[in-house]
C-alpha cells in the first residue's frame, strides 16, 4: 500500500513537473528548427530535416515537391544553394524519394536572431544597469539595515514600517507620476532613469537586518571596547561575516533587474538604451512570424538567469522559503 | 550598543531614505494629486477636480477592465493556492529527487516574464501551438485561445450542448489562456513557501492522528489545512496583490488587450491611457482606484486572518 502511494506521488509530481518544463523544452527545440519544419508541424520536439530528391537512376537532384498528380508529380528542381533552377517540371512519382536527416539542429538561428536586432548592445545595457543598481542596493541596504538592526534611535520602528509599507505599494500605482518626475529631472531616456530609483531596495534591507540581528551581541561589545568606530564595526566585523547573505541578496537583485520590464519599457525610448527585456519585446512585434528566431532570442535572453539559478538554486530556494515565514 | 553620536543612526539610513522618499513616497503622493488634473505630457496640466473620477465611473472600458481583472484574480488565486499546496504536500512526502522537483517547479518563477510570454503566445497559437496539439491527443477540437472572445464557461458548456445565460459566460478563452500561463509562472514560488510552512508543522500531530486511526485524507483536512493557514493567508495576500498587477502578459501575448477588450486588465489600461493616449491625469485616477481596491482587499484579508488563525 505504501509502495503504491509513493508510486502515485511520484507519478503526479512527474506529470506536473513535465508541465513546468515542457514550455522550456519546446522553446529550445523550436529555436533549433528551420522555419518550414516548424510551420509544417511534423515534429513536436526533435528538429529533423526532411526533403525530397528526384532520383533518375542514380543521378539525384534536390527538389521541391509542389503537388502529386496521379502517377506524376510536379516539382521544382533546386541547386545546391536551394535556388530554383527548373520550375514546374513533371516527373514520375516513382522517381521521387523522401530523405530524412535527423536531427539537424539549426544553431544558425541564434546567430541570425543576434544579428537581426542589436542584442549584444541590449545585453551590455542590461548588465550595466543590473550591476550598477546592485552596487547601490548593497551600499544603501548595508547602512540602513545596520542602523535598523543594531542602533537605538527615535522613530526607528516608524521608519522601518514606513519602508516596509512602501514596498507593498504596487509599481503600476506610481508609474505615471514617476514618469512625470523623471521628465522634470530630465532623466527620461538616460541610464539614471533605470538605475537611481532602484538603488534602494527594501527587501534587501529587510534581509540584511534579519542577518545583522542574528549576530551575537558580544562581538559588537568587544569591538567597541577595542576602540572600533561604529562604521569600523560594520566594515571590518559585520561585512566579513555577511558574505553568504550578501551573495544571496545580490542574486535576487540581479535577477529582478535582469527581468524588469514595465519600468524600462516606459522610461526609455532611445533604441540604443534599450535593455534586453524591452529589446526582446520589440523583436516579438517585428518578427512575430519568424517563430524559430523568436524562440532563439527568448532562449538566450533567459540563459544567464537560468545559469545563475542552477548555480545558486540552494540559496535562492532557501531564502525564498524564509520570506513566507512570520517573524 | 549605544551610538556615539545621536545623529549617526539617521546618517546610516539617509541614503536609502532619500531614494525611497524621492522615488516612492513622492510619486505615490504625486499620483494622488495628478489624478485631479487634466495632465498630458507637456507642461503642468489643468486642475479639473473630480472630473477624472466621474469620467471613470462612466467609462465602459474601465469597468470592462475591472471585470477582467476580477476574473483573473478570482480564478488565479484559488488555483495557485490549491495547486501549490498539492505540490508541496506531495514534495513533502518524498525523499528521492526532492530537490530535483523543487528546481523544476521553481524554474518558471526565475525566468523573465517577457520570454515566457512570447513562448506561451506561441503555445496558444491556433495552428502551430502546443496547446491545441495536446488537446488533439485527448480528442478535443482545436481552440482559438488568445483570439477567442467568447467566455470559457460558455464554450465548455456549449460543447456538451448547454447554453449558459450571459452572466455565467466567464472570462474569455483568451483571458483564460493568460490565467493558465500566469498560474504556471507563479506555482513554483508558492510551492516553496508552502513547503517551508509544512516543514514547520510538528510530526507529533500526525503521529497522534495515526494512533487514533485517522485516514490520510482526514489528517490533511483536520491537521494540515488548519495549521498551514498562516502560510495560506500569506500566499493569498501576495498572490492577490501580484495578480492585480498583471501587465507584461497582456502587452506581449494579446493585441492591446483584445479580442474585444476581453483581456484588457486594469494595469494594462493604465499603461494604455497614460502612455499611449497620454491622458496621464485620467490614468492616475484609474491607478488610484486600483490602489484603493488592493489596499481594501489586503486589509479585509488581514481582518479575516485574525478571525481564522489561532
Amino acid at each position: 500500500m505504501d509502495k503504491f502511494r509513493s508510486l502515485i506521488t511520484y507519478a503526479v509530481l512527474l506529470i506536473f513537473g513535465l508541465t513546468m518544463v515542457v514550455p522550456f523544452i519546446w522553446m529550445l527545440s523550436t529555436s533549433l528548427m528551420t522555419q518550414s519544419e516548424f510551420n509544417k508541424q511534423e515534429t513536436l520536439f526533435i528538429p529533423k530535416q526532411e526533403y525530397h530528391i528526384w532520383n533518375q537512376g542514380g543521378e539525384t537532384k534536390r527538389i521541391l515537391l509542389v503537388m502529386e498528380k496521379g502517377d506524376n508529380s510536379i516539382i521544382h528542381v533546386l541547386d545546391d544553394e536551394l535556388n530554383i533552377v527548373e520550375e514546374y517540371k513533371e516527373v514520375p512519382s516513382s522517381q521521387i524519394e523522401l530523405v530524412r536527416k535527423k536531427p539537424s539542429l539549426q544553431f544558425s538561428n541564434y546567430i541570425k536572431a543576434f544579428k537581426k536586432v542589436p542584442f549584444g548592445l541590449y545585453f551590455a545595457n542590461t548588465l550595466y544597469v543590473s550591476f550598477t543598481s546592485l552596487i547601490g542596493v548593497l551600499i544603501t541596504s548595508m547602512l540602513a539595515a545596520y542602523a535598523f538592526a543594531r542602533m537605538e534611535f527615535r522613530g526607528r520602528d516608524f521608519l522601518f514600517y514606513l519602508f516596509l509599507s512602501m514596498m507593498m505599494v504596487p509599481q503600476p500605482i506610481y508609474m505615471i507620476s514617476s514618469y512625470i518626475l523623471l521628465d522634470k529631472l530630465n532623466w527620461l531616456d538616460t541610464y539614471n532613469a533605470l538605475i537611481v530609483p532602484w538603488i534602494a531596495n527594501i527587501f534587501t534591507i529587510f534581509l540584511f537586518r534579519q542577518h545583522f540581528k542574528s549576530l551575537p551581541k558580544e562581538l559588537f561589545d568587544a569591538a567597541a571596547i577595542d576602540g572600533c568606530s561604529t562604521f569600523g564595526i560594520l566594515w571590518r566585523i559585520i561585512m566579513p561575516l555577511s558574505k553568504p547573505i550578501i551573495a544571496t541578496a545580490s542574486i535576487f537583485s540581479l535577477i529582478s533587474s535582469w527581468n524588469s520590464f514595465m519600468w524600462p519599457l516606459v522610461m526609455i525610448n532611445r533604441p540604443e538604451l534599450r535593455v534586453l527585456q524591452v529589446g526582446l519585446s520589440y523583436f516579438n512585434q517585428e518578427a512575430s512570424t519568424q517563430t524559430t528566431l523568436l524562440m532563439a532570442a527568448s532562449t538566450f535572453s533567459i540563459l544567464p538567469v537560468l545559469v545563475l539559478f542552477f548555480l545558486a538554486q540552494k540559496q535562492i530556494i532557501a531564502s525564498t522559503a524564509k520570506t513566507g515565514m512570520k517573524e | 550598543m549605544k551610538p556615539k553620536w545621536k545623529i549617526s543612526p539617521y546618517l546610516y539610513i539617509l541614503p536609502a531614505f532619500i531614494i525611497l522618499l524621492a522615488f516612492r513616497l513622492i510619486p505615490i503622493i504625486m499620483s494622488f494629486i495628478i489624478s485631479f488634473y487634466d495632465w498630458s505630457i507637456q507642461g503642468t496640466g489643468k486642475f479639473i477636480g473630480l472630473a477624472n473620477y466621474s469620467t471613470m465611473m462612466k467609462d465602459p472600458v474601465f469597468w470592462q477592465s475591472m471585470l477582467n481583472t476580477f476574473w483573473l484574480v478570482i480564478i488565479q488565486v484559488p488555483a495557485t493556492i490549491v495547486f501549490s499546496l498539492l505540490f508541496a504536500v506531495l514534495l513533502n512526502r518524498i525523499k528521492l529527487f526532492k530537490s530535483f522537483f523543487r528546481i523544476i517547479y521553481f524554474m518558471p518563477y526565475v525566468t523573465s516574464l517577457v520570454a515566457v510570454s512570447i513562448v506561451w503566445k506561441l503555445i496558444f497559437n491556433e495552428q502551430t501551438g502546443l496547446a491545441n496539439t495536446f488537446l488533439g491527443y485527448i480528442g478535443i477540437s482545436p481552440q482559438a485561445w488568445l483570439s477567442e472572445s467568447r467566455g470559457i464557461f460558455y464554450l465548455m458548456f456549449q460543447s456538451i450542448g448547454v447554453e449558459l445565460p450571459k452572466f455565467l459566460h466567464g472570462p474569455s478563452q483568451a483571458l483564460f489562456g493568460i490565467i493558465i500561463m500566469t498560474v504556471w509562472k507563479s506555482l513554483g514560488y508558492n510551492t516553496i513557501i508552502y513547503l517551508a510552512g509544512l516543514q514547520n508543522i510538528s510530526k507529533d500531530y500526525y503521529e497522534a492522528a495515526e494512533i487514533d486511526g485517522a485516514s490520510k485524507g482526514k489528517q490533511f483536512w483536520h491537521i494540515t489545512v488548519p495549521l498551514i493557514s498562516p502560510t495560506t493567508f500569506y500566499v493569498l495576500i501576495m498572490t492577490t496583490i501580484v495578480s492585480f498587477q498583471t501587465f507584461a502578459q497582456i502587452y506581449l501575448m494579446t493585441d492591446k488587450g483584445g479580442p474585444l477588450n476581453t483581456t484588457k486588465l486594469v494595469v494594462y489600461y493604465i499603461y494604455e491611457k497614460g502612455f499611449d493616449m497620454l491622458e496621464m491625469g485620467y490614468a492616475s485616477a484609474v491607478a488610484l482606484a486600483l490602489f484603493v481596491l488592493i489596499l481594501a482587499l489586503t486589509i479585509f484579508q488581514k481582518r479575516v486572518e485574525k478571525h481564522v488563525n489561532y
